[in-house]
């Protein structure tokens, strides 16, 4: 089997300028609209993300800029509960987790060396249904009683009792179920089904298997958050109880199943990101991965316990002392996986021959800081201690730590580390390096302050706040500012890379590992039409 | 790519060539979604969109479905590996969405229900008892069918009787399973006639399940006063049994479209993805009934 393989290989070399004339790349229309190819779908998921990621961000600094000052200055606070609820659906259905699949769809076929993804139609509805989902939660704005200002949990009743936005909250949440669940099952199929001769589970690179084991948690959670919203909107309109007590329901079923989904879908947002860090350190410590295997095991101990944890969100909703030890124990020992993956990424560095180019300096970043925004975790998972923390800005700083400095600045680093394979041509590399700072201290400003508002009892969502809370407020809100002028930089950096600079060589950084580094900078529109063979 | 020869895809994985169908199916759920948003808000154009997405819905997957059975002898057996896998995962999906109602179903009859009970400052008098209908809720009367003076207050209701109408639609979806396996022994053993005739018979068993419930329905509408408004009790028993319902359909209809497609024969003893694909799915709503019945209807 693999004999003829490198025969194929062989001839496919010999071929190579006749494929050339084979690689015509559709245009316009036919290219963005039609495709059926994983770089292009790729590229259109990472847009969309990052256009997200603006939007998002504008409603963070309005929400912001409301909470420089006690009183309220710029916005009602009626808007200012539909900014938190939309920045929040937004940044998690519209930004983190589409920017995770379009660096799966560029990259998991050329790490397992397939020619596309296993079902490339597919592939493409899953991302044309997102800007239809977002178009309709965005003019949920313009119905009577604007977006939807409940908070993004949606939680009953509060949800059962708002107006039309919730229902387009709902049907929007349905269609972007429908594209999770088909691009996770196209990612599962690619990676069970289309891996290159040789490359057997256990040598599949760690983004890959981070994406596999993710892509596994959304097919499992995303039906669950379809089943609870349903139930919402048959409350609503068709006279069933399920969050009713006059009916024999209960509102705390809402948030049970809500959490079902809502605690997988933290790690939906964190495990690709931790793939992205596998592949980055490597490559600049100039030593192989620390523990591959106990990378694997850990990653799928993750999303197993992910599973049996998810009313850690909802201690103080009045559940059985059992249910409360249960869920506090079960959740502290996600720690456990976490710091092996932690431990490995550093002794991956310990004594490599290490240098710090942009994508290096974002994975120390988001090692160093996803690390703090798990120690916050474990503080919340103490039943007792998170009667205090609980929907506080204590939780506010720590999901954004595990978010923002977790997975957002993965992807960053996974930009710099990628985008001279997509695109042929080297990054400054001092403007990335001036992004990285920017980013990493402007978000500091933002959010470490918010830990000690929390700890001293500022609730979250809440358009208004006592005077003494007035400064780390405004820390917080400079910080914000100055972090979301600072991605302009980052959007710069990829414009003006895209259309020139130093030409990429195939390699791209220093002996990198994978099958991506083995096609040209740019990647060919067509890669791996015959496939590679990996020893 | 799609221009090359039925011998390259015998060594090639067949990657299909550009198609708009992904996008204006996308325009139509976008009609469909709003459209329903707009519907139970009260809004006349609601339906009019729902309407137009529908039939577009329905033409793009005809027209969709049309280019891949066009296609599929080019598709080498990499490529039927990836549909039989993705299917298997999408059922997986189904069997989640099923978990979330019957977990629903769990908590708000052992956990829900008797803590309403326990608080007798809240809901001073209320039992807990299954089924409920909750502390104000019509009232649980008999088990079968009511006396007319019984359905004439119209707090009251009464429950399907399981061994009835549910007990026949057991042994019929799982006499259509056996039948499904029959035609489908017949298939790889190349005997048309044979998968034909137990498939056909599959489909109309489908189609006589779906004829009881719905009649099972009326008779809860109409004679027992049990509604999708009869507190938790009828919440759970139409949602599981309407979704249940609802797949039960699609299962049949596609089932319906395999028949047609093994009148024209298009299947080999090797070469039937679909007709496996529709034979899990349609095993899988007779486990999901098989739970319902054990689950919504006896206990």
């Amino acid at each position: 089997m693999s004999d003829t393989a490198v025969a194929h290989g062989h001839d496919h070399a010999h071929d190579h300028d006749h494929d050339h004339d084979h690689d015509h790349k559709p245009t316009g229309f036919r290219r963005w609209f039609m495709s059926t190819n994983h770089k292009d779908i790729g590229t259109l998921y990472l847009i969309f993300s990052l256009t997200m990621l603006f939007l998002g961000g504008a409603m963070a600094l309005v929400i912001r800029a409301e909470l420089f000052q006690p009183g309220l200055q710029f916005v009602d606070p009626h808007f200012f509960n539909q900014m938190t609820t939309m920045h929040a659906l937004i940044m998690v259905f519209g930004a983190v987790m589409p920017g995770f699949v379009g660096f799966a769809n560029w990259m998991v076929p050329l790490m397992v060396g397939a020619p596309d993804m296993a079902l490339p139609r597919m592939n493409n509805w899953s991302f044309w249904i997102l800007p239809f989902a977002f178009s309709i939660l965005l003019l949920s704005f313009f119905v009577p009683g604007g977006a939807p200002a409940a908070g993004w949990t949606l939680y009953a009743p509060l949800t059962v009792q708002g107006g039309m936005s919730v229902d387009m909250a709902i049907v929007a949440i349905h269609m972007m179920g429908i594209s999770s669940i088909m691009g996770a099952i196209n990612i599962i199929v690619t990676t069970l089904n289309m891996r290159a001769p040789g490359m057997t589970l256990m040598k599949m690179p760690m983004f890959v298997w981070t994406w596999l084991i993710t892509a596994f948690l959304l097919i499992a959670v995303m039906p669950v958050f379809a089943g609870a919203v349903t139930m919402l909107l048959t409350d609503r309109h068709f006279g069933t109880a399920f969050f009713n007590p006059a009916g024999g329901g209960d509102p705390v079923l809402f948030q049970h199943i809500f959490w079902f989904f809502g605690h997988p879908e933290v790690y939906i947002m964190i495990l690709p990101a931790f793939g992205i860090i596998s592949q980055i350190i490597p490559t600049f410590a100039r030593k192989p991965l620390f523990g591959y295997s106990s990378m694997v095991f850990a990653t799928a101990a993750i999303a197993f316990l992910s599973f049996i944890v998810w009313a850690h969100h909802m201690f103080t909703v009045g559940m059985p002392l059992q249910g409360e030890l249960f869920f506090m124990y079960a959740t502290m020992l996600i720690s456990v996986p976490t710091g092996v993956k932690v431990f490995n990424w550093v002794t991956t560095m310990w004594r490599g021959s290490m240098t710090f180019e942009t994508p290096m300096l974002y994975a120390i970043g988001v090692v160093f800081l996803f690390t703090m925004g798990g120690l916050s975790g474990l503080m919340l998972a103490i039943t007792p201690a998170d009667f205090q923390y609980h929907d506080t800005y204590f939780v506010v700083a720590h999901f954004h730590y595990v978010l923002f400095s977790g997975a957002v600045m993965a992807m960053m680093g996974g930009t710099f580390y990628w985008l001279p394979k997509w695109c042929g041509h080297m990054y400054n590399e001092t403007l990335g390096k001036w992004h990285f700072w920017l980013t990493t201290i402007f978000f500091n400003i933002t959010f470490f302050p918010q830990h000690f508002l929390g700890l001293a009892g500022m609730p979250r969502r809440y358009a208004d706040y006592p005077i003494q809370f007035t400064e780390f407020n405004q820390w917080s809100t400079v910080g914000a500012f100055g972090l979301g002028i600072s991605q302009l930089l980052f959007v710069y950096i990829i414009v003006s890379t895209v259309r020139g600079g130093k030409k990429a060589t195939t390699e791209v950084w220093d002996n990198p590992e994978g099958l991506e580094w083995t096609v040209p900078s740019p990647a060919p529109f067509h890669t791996f039409d015959e496939p590679p063979v990996v020893k | 790519m799609a221009s090359h020869s039925p011998e390259h895809y015998k060594t090639h994985y067949y990657v299909p060539d550009s198609s708009v169908y992904p996008f204006v199916s996308s325009i139509a759920l976008f009609f469909i979604a709003l459209g329903g948003a707009s519907l139970v808000n009260g809004y006349a154009i609601g339906p009019k969109m729902m309407t137009i997405g529908g039939i577009g819905l329905a033409s793009l997957l005809f027209i969709w479905f049309r280019r891949v059975i066009a296609e599929s002898p080019d598709y080498n057996m990499d490529v039927d590996k990836s549909f039989r896998m993705g299917m298997a995962w999408f059922i997986f999906s189904e069997v989640m969405f099923f978990a979330a109602f019957f977990g629903a179903l769990y908590y708000l009859r052992n956990l829900a229900v008797p803590w309403l009970a326990e608080t007798e400052l809240l809901w001073p008098g209320f039992e807990a008892m299954w089924p409920s209908s909750g502390p104000l809720g019509a009232q649980i009367v008999t088990n079968g069918v009511p006396s007319a003076t019984e359905i004439s207050e119209a707090t009251k209701y009464g429950l399907i009787d399981p061994l009835h109408l549910p007990l026949y639609n057991t042994l019929i979806l799982l006499t259509s399973s056996v039948t499904l396996t029959i035609s489908h022994h017949a298939l790889r053993a190349s005997n048309r006639a044979q998968t034909i005739i137990w498939l056909a018979i599959t489909v109309a068993l489908g189609v006589w399940f779906l004829a009881l419930q719905v009649t099972e329905y009326i008779e809860a509408y109409q004679q027992l006063g049990l509604t999708l408004g009869t507190g938790v009790y009828g919440s759970t028993f139409f949602m599981l049994t309407g979704f249940h319902g609802f797949h039960v359909t699609l299962g049949a209809f596609i089932l319906f479209i395999v028949l047609l497609r093994c009148m024209k024969g298009h299947f080999t003893p090797e070469r039937h993805f679909v007709f496996e694909a529709g034979a899990w799915y349609w095993h899988f709503v007779d486990v999901v009934w098989v739970g319902l019945f054990i689950f919504v209807y006896i206990l």
